[in-house]
């Protein structure tokens, strides 16, 4: 394997080849949980433990697992990582545990999880591993942040409500009203708004990068005018 | 002698998206009449707000999606989505209500799929549920009939102010028949009726005077030839013919009758405005038949099954949904295909 390259790890994980908007993997979770912020944080956080423990794990024991029980094995390891993060959420956020409900065990199935292990970690040491687990996890949580933000604002009128199920109690004051006397808009909450929402995402994700490709472009062509020699081939530089 | 021959192309009718679309609008006057008459200029005023909206939010997408304004804006097809919606909302719903779900139907449920002939559903229909959905409070609080408990409908004045500014006065609304009829589990049909005054003479007062005008358009635009015959009769024919099944003779878990059904809610108004939305539904005479049917028998079941009291849109939504599918098996054979070529074809398939 290659030197390792941190940066581009970083970009792959956080923009260019993004788990949520671009993979477009784990989107149970991410159609299911986003209705809040505090929800989404909170199953943010878990996938990025996640994450980086079966990274890890995985990157360990790459050379001993034999290629014919490698996904049993990574399925075990997961499962057992998500088992520790249930625990860990039903000792210190029991309401949000119980709010996110199915949705925390299923995180074993999400396929960012056993796509970055089979994909990455098998291949790669383990520093290596353990950063893509940690910046795949990221991004994937930013996407369900920001989603979570765009349905609690437009279903509610209000941002970071419930925070205090996370973030202990002071964090109750933290609930901002955007609008007041704002009619629930229920389709944001429910999941077509997810739905619809995500494919906005993905939709400014593309616009974003069309623009940037068209100003790069811009950069390298030059068009050269009143050239005078006949070439079929190349461009006249 | 004449040596005049007439050979294609024959002369025809020049039947544009906008002389479409005009005809729809025109047969809409007689049902929204009935509706101004039974509940008061409400109708009125969410006609004419939800075409501003429409053209509003026409004009914004059109304008995103670089394309010219003047052709599209003047094809109706945005007022006729929106006025197709303002008659199925409720009278007397509040300004914003109109503008989320007017604008919802042009802008995600119209141009996000690619504008006019490319959505799959129905996007009327989509803004309806839409609304339906996320507010069923003020999407089910139907103004009271005239003539109804002596109630006087409201005017002009009156329809302006409740739409924008709700809260300033309070409109009568009434459970409609279909609500009645549902939520009814102890009284016989007869005694329901009788302690109900908003029960018509076949189905709810107005309610099947509209339902009628939405017929009497329907008809006039068949006859126009705007569409066939197939989708509306078959849905029609297919809701009158399960009622009929299921109705008991009116005991306390009645479904209601045949008529009953036909002439409530949005059952004509779907079946003559809405399925016959030639780019959501099915294409074929045979698949048309199919999709009608299926509508007419999931209208029943949602209606009578269902948690919300009125099914056509959600009935509509679905057969949209399944319109390409109905189209797969009911291709029409091409000309000259018959069963004795059928030989020729399963031959040519095992030679290739």
């Amino acid at each position: 394997m290659a030197e390792a390259n941190y940066r581009e790890l970083s970009i792959n994980g956080l923009w260019k080849n993004n788990p949520a908007i671009v993979q477009l993997l784990g989107l149970c979770p991410l159609l299911a949980v986003t209705g809040s912020v505090v929800n989404a944080i909170g199953l943010g956080l878990a996938t990025v433990f996640v994450l980086v423990t079966s990274n890890t794990a995985v990157s360990i024991i790459r050379n001993i697992t034999s290629d014919t029980v490698r996904l049993p094995a990574f399925v075990m390891i997961i499962a057992s990582a998500v088992t520790c993060i249930e625990l860990l959420m039903q000792a210190f956020a029991y309401e949000l545990y119980q709010i996110l409900g199915i949705f925390l065990p299923l995180i074993t199935t999400n396929c960012v999880i056993l796509g970055r292990a089979d994909g990455f970690a098998r291949k790669n040491p383990i520093a290596p591993a353990f950063y893509d687990g940690f910046i795949m996890g990221v991004g994937f949580m930013v996407v369900l942040v920001v989603l979570g933000a765009m349905r609690e604002l437009a279903g509610t009128g209000a941002l970071f409500a419930n925070m205090d199920l996370l973030f202990g109690p002071s964090a109750a004051s933290w609930k901002l009203v955007v609008f007041s006397n704002y009619n629930d808009f229920l389709l944001a909450i429910l999941p077509p708004g997810a739905f619809i929402f995500t494919g906005l995402l993905i939709a400014g994700k593309n616009l974003i990068d069309a623009r940037i490709k068209a100003r790069q472009d811009a950069l390298r062509e030059k068009p050269v005018k009143g050239a005078k020699r006949v070439r079929v081939t190349g461009t006249i530089s | 002698m004449s040596l005049m021959r007439v050979t294609s192309p024959h002369a025809h009718g020049p039947l544009s998206t906008a002389r479409v679309m005009q005809t729809v609008l025109l047969a809409c006057i007689p049902g929204v009449a009935a509706l101004t008459w039974f509940f008061g200029a409400g109708t009125l005023v969410n006609i004419a707000w939800a075409c501003i909206v429409g053209l509003a939010s026409e004009a914004l997408a059109l304008k995103l999606r670089k394309r010219p304004l003047g052709p599209y804006l003047t094809d109706y097809s945005a007022l006729v989505t929106a006025t197709l919606l303002a008659i199925a909302m409720p009278a007397y719903a509040p300004w914003w209500l109109i503008l989320v779900g007017v604008s919802f139907s042009i802008i995600i449920a119209k141009h996000l799929y690619g504008g006019l002939g490319y959505n799959p559903f129905n996007p009327a229909m989509v803004g309806y549920v839409v609304l339906l959905i996320s507010f069923p409070v003020e999407m089910t609080s139907w103004a009271a009939p005239r003539g109804v408990n002596a109630v006087e409908v409201p005017g002009l004045l009156e329809a302006l102010t409740l739409c924008f500014a709700p809260n300033s006065i309070d409109a009568v609304t009434m459970a409609t028949p279909l609500d009645l009829l549902k939520q009814n589990s102890t009284l016989t049909e007869t005694v329901l009726r009788q302690q109900n005054p908003q029960f018509g003479r076949w189905a709810g007062v107005g309610w099947e005077w509209a339902s009628l005008g939405f017929l009497a358009g329907g008809l006039w635009m068949l006859y126009k030839r705007i569409y066939t015959w197939h989708a509306p009769v078959a849905m029609l024919a297919s809701l009158a013919l399960i009622a009929t099944l299921f109705h008991d003779g009116g005991s306390a878990d009645s479904t209601g009758s045949a008529l009953f059904h036909l002439l409530s809610g949005g059952a004509m108004f779907g079946a003559f405005f809405i399925i016959t939305d030639p780019v959501s539904s099915a294409v074929s005479n045979r698949g048309r038949l199919v999709f009608g049917a299926a509508i007419g028998v999931l209208v029943f079941l949602i209606r009578c099954f269902g948690n919300y009291p009125d099914a056509v849109a959600f009935a509509v939504l679905i057969m949209n949904f399944a319109a390409p599918f109905i189209d797969y098996y009911t291709q029409p054979q091409t000309y000259g295909y018959g069963k004795s070529s059928q030989t020729i074809a399963s031959d040519r398939s095992e030679t290739s």
